[in-house]
C-alpha cells in the first residue's frame, strides 16, 4: 500500500525551503542589514536518522517533545538486542515522515490491528528525531552489561531542595522524541512503546510543548514559565569547538565515543508565587533584564555577562544568589552545557495551580564534571531555588549515531 | 522553608524613591552624549568626558596598561556609585550607572586593584526628579513593625527554652506541646528571621533541604527525635544549639530595620511560605502540626501590613479594604479547625478542606503582592 506513504514529497519541498532559508539569512548578514529576527529551518522537513552523532542532540530544537523512560521487564539478551533492531527500524521510518512499518496504517490485514496506530497519517515529518539513552539500571546483572558502564554513568547525587517522585524518574533505557507538530512526536513515542510490549514498560513520560533553549545560532531565544529568556548563552551547533570540548565524549568505553550523556529533570515551578513577585525581584534573581534578555548592567540579550560589575554600594548587579551567576561557566570552572529542556503544564494540582514548569534536558560530556557541581551549586544558592521544585530525574548515556546497517545499541551488546 | 533572605535590592532612602537600582533596564542607555569612554592604562585614567546629565552614565573602560584593572564612580565621601572590577589588560567593560543627583563626583582606575586609584572630578549636571522620604506614615511603619518584632522575640526565647528543657528532661510529652508553640514566635518573624543567612538554616531546615554533608540540626531534627526516632544520645547537644542560636536570632532581631518596601515584601513571603511550605504538609512532616505554623505566618504577615495600613489607605483604600476582607477569609477557614488551645493535625483535614485553604490563601497572596508598588508611589 503505497498511496499512504506519509509526507515524502512535503519533506523534499521543505528541504529545499531550508536551505534557501539560511543562504537568505546569511546574505542578510554579510551585506550589513539589520538581521531579521533569526528563524530556524523549515518545520516540516526531515531530519536524517545516521550521522556520526544522534538527531535531536545539536539539531536545531524543535518545538514539542515527549520523552519516555522504559524499564526492560524481559530478561532475554536476545530479545532485548532483537527490540533494539526493530526499533531502529521502526525510527528510521518514522524520522523520515513514514509509518512505523510499510503500509502499516491501513495497507495490513482487515482482521488484524494495523502495524502502525495511525494518527501520524497526513502529517509531514516535522523534524522528528529520536534519540536514544541507556540508564543505570541497564548495566546491573540482567544482561550481562556489568563491566560496560561507563564510569560517568553515575547514579546522580541527592540534591538539597529534591522531591523526587519514584514515578517520574529512572529507567533502563529513554527515548527522546522531538518534533514541531506535538502529535508526530506523541506517535512515534506510542509506536515505539507498542513494538516493545512484552520486553519493556513505559516506566514514566514526560510531554514538552514548548521549546526553552535554542541550540543553533538561527534560532531566537525562546522563554521559560517564568517569562524570562533561556539559554541565551547555550552551546551552539555552529561552534563544534566547544561541542567536542563539553558535549561529545572521548573516554571510557568505546561503545560511548562520540556519544554524550543526557540528563533529565522535571522542575515544577511555582508559577503562581513568582507571579506575585516584583519585577526587580525577578530580574534580580535571574540575573537578566526581563524584557531584552540582557544581562544586568549591560544593553543587549547577547552582551557578556559581566559578573564584576558592582552598583550603589558596592553591591553586585547580578547579586551572589542569582542564577546566571551560578550557572555560569565562570562560576563553575570553565563547564559548560548543552540545554535542551521544554515547557510543560500537565494539568493543575488540585489545589487550583498549574502543575507547570521546566522539563530540563541537557547533555554533557562527563555529568560528574559538569551538570552535577552546577546543579549542586544551583540547589544550595541559587534564589530561584524558591520558586522550583525538582520531582522528576533520570541520567542517561546516549551512544554516538549509527552509521548505515547499525541499530541502537550494537556496539554496547556486541 | 528555604531561606529566602529579606535582602532587598533597596538600600536606603534613595532607594525607595527610585527603583532603578533593581536594576531597571528600562532608561536609554549611555544617555544623552552616549557612553563615555575610559581609557585605563598604568599610570592613567583618561576619562573621555569629565561631565554628564543625570540619570543613566554609561562609561566604556578599556584596559590599554599591563596590569588587571577596576574602575570605580564615587560620590561624596566615597560612597560608591557603581563600579566595574577584573579588567584584565585589552579588555573594553561597561559600567552603567543610575545618578540621581547634580553634584561633585570623583572617577578612580585603579591598577593592579590596589590602592586609592587615578582619581578625576567627575561633574553631573541637574537632577533627576526625585523627592525626600518626608512621609511620616512611612516612619511610623517601620517603627511600628519594629516593636511587633521585639513583642514576639521575647516569647520565642523563653517557649524556645521550655521546649528544650522538657528535650533534655526526656519529657516527650511536653516537648511534643511545646514545639508547635515555640514555632509559632519563629514563624511570626521568619521572613526577619531568614536575613540572618546561615542562622536560619541551623534553626528551621527541613530534612530535605538539607545539603550533602550538612548536619540535620534545629527544630525539626528535634522533631523528628519526638515523633519518629525517639530521642537520641544527642538529642540534648541538638536542643543546647538551638537555644543558643535562638537567642543570637534575638538579639539581632532587635536592632534590625526593615523599609517599608521590605516590610510589603515580607508580608507577601509569609504567604508564600504558607503556599509552598504548609498547605503542602512538608514544614512539619513528623508532627503534621503545619496549622500551627500556618497561623503564624498568617499573623505576622497581617502584622506587617497592619504596620502599613495608614499609607495603603490613604493611598488606595480599595485596596486596603480587599486585604482586610481575604485575611479574614482566611482566619474563618483556620478558625474552623481549631482544637483545644491549638489545631488539628494537617493529616486530619480532607482534601477539599486543604483545597479550600489554598484558594484562600492565593486570593489573599494576589492583594498582598500589590502593596509594596503602593508604598513605593512618590
Amino acid at each position: 500500500m503505497s498511496g499512504l506513504s506519509r509526507r515524502g514529497v512535503l519533506g523534499l519541498a521543505g528541504a529545499g525551503v531550508a536551505a534557501v532559508g539560511i543562504g537568505a539569512a546569511a546574505g542578510v548578514l554579510a551585506s550589513g542589514e539589520p538581521a531579521p529576527a533569526p528563524r530556524g529551518p523549515d518545520p516540516s522537513a526531515p531530519v536524517p536518522f545516521r550521522g556520526q552523532h544522534q538527531a535531536g542532540i545539536i539539531t536545531p530544537a524543535q518545538d514539542r517533545m515527549h520523552f519516555v523512560a522504559f524499564d526492560v521487564t524481559t530478561r532475554d539478551r536476545g530479545a532485548l538486542v532483537e527490540l533494539l533492531r526493530e526499533w531502529t527500524a521502526a525510527a528510521e521510518r518514522m524520522t523520515a515522515g513514514r509509518e512505523a512499518a510499510e503500509g502499516g496504517a491501513v495497507g495490513g490485514s482487515r482482521q488484524a490491528p494495523p502495524a502502525d496506530t495511525g494518527e501520524a497519517l497526513d502529517l509531514p515529518a516535522s523534524a522528528l528525531t529520536l534519540t536514544i539513552g541507556f540508564g543505570p539500571s541497564l548495566f546491573d546483572d540482567r544482561f550481562g552489561l556489568a563491566d560496560r558502564r561507563p564510569e560517568a554513568l553515575v547514579d546522580l547525587p541527592h540534591f538539597r531542595g529534591d522531591d523526587l517522585d519514584a514515578k517520574r524518574g529512572g529507567g533502563d533505557i529513554c527515548v527522546q522524541a522531538c518534533a514541531n507538530d506535538p502529535q508526530v512526536a506523541v506517535h512515534a513515542i506510542r509506536n515505539l512503546a507498542r513494538i516493545g510490549f512484552g520486553k519493556v514498560a513505559v516506566r514514566w513520560s514526560q510531554l514538552g510543548f514548548g521549546r526553552t533553549s535554542s541550540t543553533s545560532t538561527a534560532q531566537a531565544t525562546p522563554r521559560n514559565l517564568f517569562g524570562f529568556k533561556d539559554g541565551t548563552n547555550n552551546l551552539k551547533a555552529e561552534d563544534p569547538a566547544a561541542l567536542a570540548e563539553h558535549v561529545w565524549v572521548t573516554e571510557g568505553p568505546r561503545w560511548m565515543v562520540g556519544g554524550t550523556y543526557l540528563v533529565a529533570r522535571r522542575i515544577r515551578m511555582h508559577i503562581e508565587i513568582w507571579d506575585r513577585t516584583s519585577l526587580a525581584e525577578q530580574e534580580d534573581i535571574v540575573g537578566r533584564a526581563k524584557g531584552s534578555g540582557a544581562p544586568l548592567g549591560q544593553t543587549a540579550e547577547f552582551d557578556p555577562v559581566d559578573l564584576h560589575v558592582r552598583g550603589a554600594g558596592g553591591v553586585p548587579l547580578i547579586p551572589d544568589d542569582s542564577h546566571i551567576r551560578l550557572a555560569s561557566a565562570e562560576s563553575l570552572g570553565g563547564a559548560r552545557i548543552l540545554r535542551r529542556g521544554y515547557n510543560f503544564t500537565d494539568g493543575s494540582d488540585g489545589l487550583g495551580h498549574l502543575d507547570a514548569g521546566l522539563f530540563f534536558v541537557c547533555f554533557n560530556r562527563d555529568s560528574r564534571k559538569q551538570f552535577i557541581p552546577m546543579q549542586q551549586a544551583l540547589s544550595a544558592h541559587d534564589r530561584m531555588m524558591e520558586y522550583l521544585e525538582h520531582t522528576g530525574s533520570g541520567h542517561f548515556a546516549c551512544p554516538p549515531g549509527l552509521a548505515e546497517g547499525r541499530f541502537w545499541g550494537d556496539d554496547l551488546f556486541g | 522553608m528555604t531561606a529566602r533572605p529579606l535582602r532587598a535590592c533597596l538600600t536606603g532612602v534613595a532607594a525607595l524613591v527610585t527603583l532603578t537600582a533593581c536594576g531597571d533596564s528600562g532608561a536609554a542607555p549611555g544617555g544623552a552624549g552616549g557612553p563615555i569612554a575610559v581609557q585605563a592604562k598604568d599610570d592613567a585614567c583618561g576619562v573621555a568626558r569629565a561631565e554628564a546629565d543625570a540619570g543613566t552614565i554609561t562609561f566604556e573602560v578599556t584596559n590599554g596598561g599591563s596590569r588587571v584593572t577596576e574602575f570605580y564612580l564615587y560620590g561624596e565621601g566615597d560612597r560608591i556609585m557603581g563600579e566595574v572590577e577584573n579588567i584584565t589588560p585589552g579588555l573594553t567593560r561597561k559600567l552603567i550607572v543610575e545618578v540621581a543627583d547634580g553634584g561633585k563626583y570623583q572617577t578612580s582606575c585603579r591598577p593592579g586593584m590596589t590602592g586609592d586609584g587615578i582619581r578625576a572630578e567627575f561633574t553631573v549636571k541637574g537632577a533627576a526628579a526625585r523627592q525626600a522620604d518626608a512621609n511620616t506614615q512611612l516612619g511610623e511603619a517601620t517603627k511600628g513593625y519594629q516593636r511587633y518584632v521585639n513583642a514576639q522575640v521575647e516569647p520565642l526565647q523563653t517557649k524556645t527554652a521550655e521546649f528544650v528543657a522538657a528535650v533534655k528532661a526526656g519529657k516527650v510529652d511536653e516537648a511534643k506541646a511545646l514545639f508547635p508553640v515555640a514555632r509559632t514566635y519563629w514563624e511570626r518573624i521568619e521572613p526577619v528571621a531568614e536575613s540572618f543567612g546561615d542562622l536560619d538554616p541551623r534553626i528551621d531546615a527541613r530534612e530535605a533541604d538539607l545539603e550533602p554533608g550538612q548536619e540535620f540540626t534545629g527544630f525539626h531534627r528535634l522533631e523528628k527525635d519526638l515523633w519518629v526516632s525517639g530521642l537520641r544520645a544527642d538529642s540534648g547537644k541538638v536542643a543546647d544549639q538551638l537555644q543558643t542560636d535562638v537567642t543570637e536570632i534575638v538579639n539581632r532581631a532587635k536592632t534590625v530595620e526593615l523599609t517599608p518596601l521590605q516590610l510589603a515584601n515580607g508580608a507577601k513571603e509569609l504567604l508564600d511560605e504558607v503556599a509552598t511550605g504548609k498547605i503542602t504538609g512538608e514544614e512539619d512532616t513528623f508532627s503534621h502540626t503545619d496549622l500551627w505554623d500556618f497561623q503564624a505566618n498568617v499573623e505576622g504577615s497581617k502584622a506587617a501590613v497592619a504596620a502599613l495600613r495608614p499609607v495603603v489607605e490613604g493611598r488606595d483604600a480599595a485596596l486596603a479594604k480587599t486585604i482586610d476582607e481575604r485575611f479574614a477569609a482566611v482566619q474563618s477557614l483556620l478558625d474552623k479547625q481549631r482544637a483545644g488551645d491549638g489545631f488539628k493535625l494537617y493529616t486530619d483535614l480532607s482534601a477539599a478542606e486543604v483545597k479550600a485553604f489554598a484558594e484562600a490563601v492565593d486570593a489573599l497572596g494576589e492583594p498582598i503582592s500589590k502593596v509594596a508598588e503602593v508604598v513605593a508611589q512618590k
